[in-house]
């Protein structure tokens, strides 16, 4: 293998090796500190920790490829409530209740139109005025919440549908419906970035922008579709989170583009583009998770979840950092 | 139209359209409501921005040595909380020197990661982020802090006093704005600043020490938050956890407001203060009008993005992106 390739293999298998690390650590020091007779790697409870990452993972991916391509959302979060609200709520407008339980597919549509919407217009605003993605999205992060208050108000909105939720509760072939919609987004993510001339073109702008107008890629509209996506992929998320929950609160999904980026960027996915791979993003969710889980199960207190995170995301970094600049010295001999 | 004009236009509204902007919300607001100018009013205002205004004092610097900092939200928490804890274990006068110890260790240990590791800025202090606020809910064991005596420490001062009749938070936020001002415009220390922000390998074969100025700034930026932190347990005389949750979006989009490139080499702590200002009328504006609180929300996302959009507009001379 040469150099780079094996970089690449270690830099997208890492995440990887980490998780089985955690899943050891974790058994073992169960084993003595846990409080519960269980076993950490409990089979039911892996299953559990797959479906607990689906919200968070689904958006994830969907940063995977905006990063890729040299931008970021940071209004992912309000995103996400947003549509929950259009889900819930549009079920209660009484053309819908007509309808019996053919309401349930219009909602999910209604509420995925609202994420492709909106993902839209920040491509849309990042593409024609060329101000920074970073910006455009701290701006409509406040925008989007503002919206979420604006058509519900500062209560909950409550609406369970029984048959959502016998829906979002099935298990096929020993899988929740919420890890089948995150396998299934991974899967089709993975195609689209490694198969698709879409994919292609993401990395070649996130590598070199110059370059990629130069060789005629459109860029503008490119950026625009990735938005889309992400936008459609945050309102994913909600559909099968709120489908099972039936309650939303307007400051729900706070925060989500922040775990959303750690995810990402514990995957080895490198901010300034050009880099990553949709599925060490799924590692990299899997991960977190796994750690949440973890210090849970070793009668750790919560909040060292947050402590452990960062301090392992600032981790990744100086590591990152070390095997980057090694490639670059043997780069220039 | 020619395009010398319009580029001339474009310029003006660049240097001076934040100023602008702000001079038509005001009168604007003021025509709608009588009471928006009253004096009350204003100084109501000023200091309930005070907090968020000490924070993007700091902030401005990183911004414009050419970083990111996302960390003084849950920073904020955290100073708060040590120095309520502290108030009853220590006493007020050794509780805020402690504190603003701690803080400043905090700032040093993110300006040593970025400054002298040249790690990524932005990703640093998202893990920052998460990482302070583990650390303040292991202070606080999750709980709400509280002060005990509340009604018999001097301890309120900072937050509630006034000097003269002007609330103590407004001279604390003014007069660390001149002071911060001083030392950006005015200072060599200032000047390295936005040379590291403007050009940092440029500023390195000039002979400036780039690691040692960026460490410098983020000290300055966990400074502001323990002054902010200071401010908001004075004010308050006991906290959640999570009350400086969000605001480093909030700072930075004052910053971004007041002008600042996040590209690093431009801003002033002047602007930064119109930044502060202007987020604090709006909302007071919209609040006096009898709009909810979100109304602002949405009123902000359009200005943000109109003001960075004229900035950039005048740069490139041409209002649309020229990108295919």
């Amino acid at each position: 293998m040469t150099t780079a390739r094996y970089r690449d293999a270690l830099k997208y298998g890492a995440i990887w090796v980490f998780i089985l690390v955690e899943l050891a650590f974790f058994s073992i020091a169960g084993e003595f500190m846990s409080t519960s007779d269980k076993a950490f790697m409990d089979f039911d409870n892996m299953l559990l920790l797959l479906k607990q990452s689906a919200p968070i993972g689904i958006i994830a991916l969907g940063m995977t490829i905006i990063m890729i391509n040299g931008n970021i959302d940071l209004s992912v979060g309000a995103t996400y409530a947003l549509a929950a609200i259009v889900l819930l709520d549009s079920m209660t407008w009484p053309a819908l209740q007509a309808m019996g339980d053919w309401a349930i597919p219009v909602a999910w549509g209604l509420a995925l139109l609202t994420g492709a919407v909106l993902g839209a217009i920040n491509g849309l605003i990042v593409w024609k005025t060329g101000v920074d993605a970073f910006i455009v999205t701290l701006g409509s992060m406040l925008g989007y919440r503002g919206l979420v208050f604006m058509i519900n108000g500062e209560q909950p909105t409550s609406h369970l549908n029984w048959t959502l939720v016998d829906f979002a509760e099935a298990q096929f072939l020993g899988l929740h419906t919420a890890t089948w919609f995150l396998l299934i987004t991974a899967l089709a993510l993975w195609l689209l970035m490694t198969r698709t001339v879409h994919g292609r073109n993401a990395y070649a702008i996130g590598n070199n922008r110059e370059a990629a107008v130069n060789a005629g890629i459109r860029v503008g509209p490119h950026m625009v579709w990735n938005f889309v996506l992400i936008g459609f992929l945050a309102a994913l998320s909600a559909v099968v989170f709120y489908s099972e929950s039936g309650s939303v609160n307007p400051n729900d999904g706070m925060l989500f583009e922040l775990w959303a980026i750690t995810a990402v960027v514990l995957g080895g996915t490198k901010l300034t583009g050009g880099y990553g791979s949709i599925l060490s993003t799924l590692g990299g969710v899997i991960a977190i998770q796994l750690l949440r889980k973890g210090l849970g199960h070793i009668g750790a207190a919560t909040e060292t979840v947050n402590l452990v995170i960062g301090l392992i995301l600032i981790a990744v970094l100086l590591l990152d950092r070390q095997l980057n600049r090694k490639g670059q010295e043997e780069l220039k001999i | 139209m020619a395009g010398l004009t319009k580029q001339g236009i474009g310029a003006i509204l660049a240097k001076q359209g934040i100023l602008i902007a702000f001079a038509i919300f005001m009168i604007g607001f003021a025509l709608a409501n009588q009471r928006f100018i009253a004096i009350d009013n204003i100084s109501g205002v000023i200091r309930s921005s005070a907090i968020l205004g000490v924070m993007a004092l700091g902030v401005t610097f990183v911004v414009i040595g050419g970083n990111f900092d996302l960390s003084v939200g849950s920073m904020m928490s955290f100073s708060t909380i040590v120095v309520l804890d502290l108030h009853d274990k220590l006493g007020p006068a050794l509780a805020i020197p402690a504190m603003f110890g701690l803080t400043l260790a905090l700032g040093a240990f993110i300006g040593f990661l970025v400054g002298y590791m040249k790690l990524n800025s932005l990703i640093v202090t998202l893990g920052m982020l998460s990482a302070i606020h583990g650390l303040t809910l292991t202070w606080s064991g999750g709980k709400n802090m509280d002060i005990a005596d509340k009604a018999g420490t001097w301890f309120s001062v900072f937050g509630q006093g006034r000097i003269l009749g002007v609330p103590v938070p407004i001279l604390i936020f003014l007069g660390l704005a001149v002071i911060l001002g001083i030392t950006l415009s005015k200072t060599p220390f200032g000047r390295k600043v936005y040379a590291v922000g403007g050009n940092g390998q440029a500023a390195t074969f000039s002979g400036i020490p780039r690691a040692r100025i960026v460490f410098l700034t983020y000290l300055m930026s966990s400074f502001c938050v323990a002054v902010a932190g200071l401010l908001q347990a004075s004010r308050s005389l006991g906290s959640q956890n999570t009350v400086g949750q969000g605001m480093e979006l909030e700072v930075l989009a004052a910053v971004v407001l007041g002008g600042a490139s996040l590209m690093g080499g431009s801003g002033t702590i002047f602007k930064t203060v119109i930044g502060v200002l202007i987020l604090g009328f709006i909302q007071n504006g919209l609040l006096l009008m009898g709009l909810a609180f979100y109304v602002q929300y949405v009123v902000t996302w359009a200005i943000i993005i109109l003001a960075v959009w004229l900035d950039v507009a005048a740069k490139r001379g041409r209002l649309w992106s020229p990108t295919a």
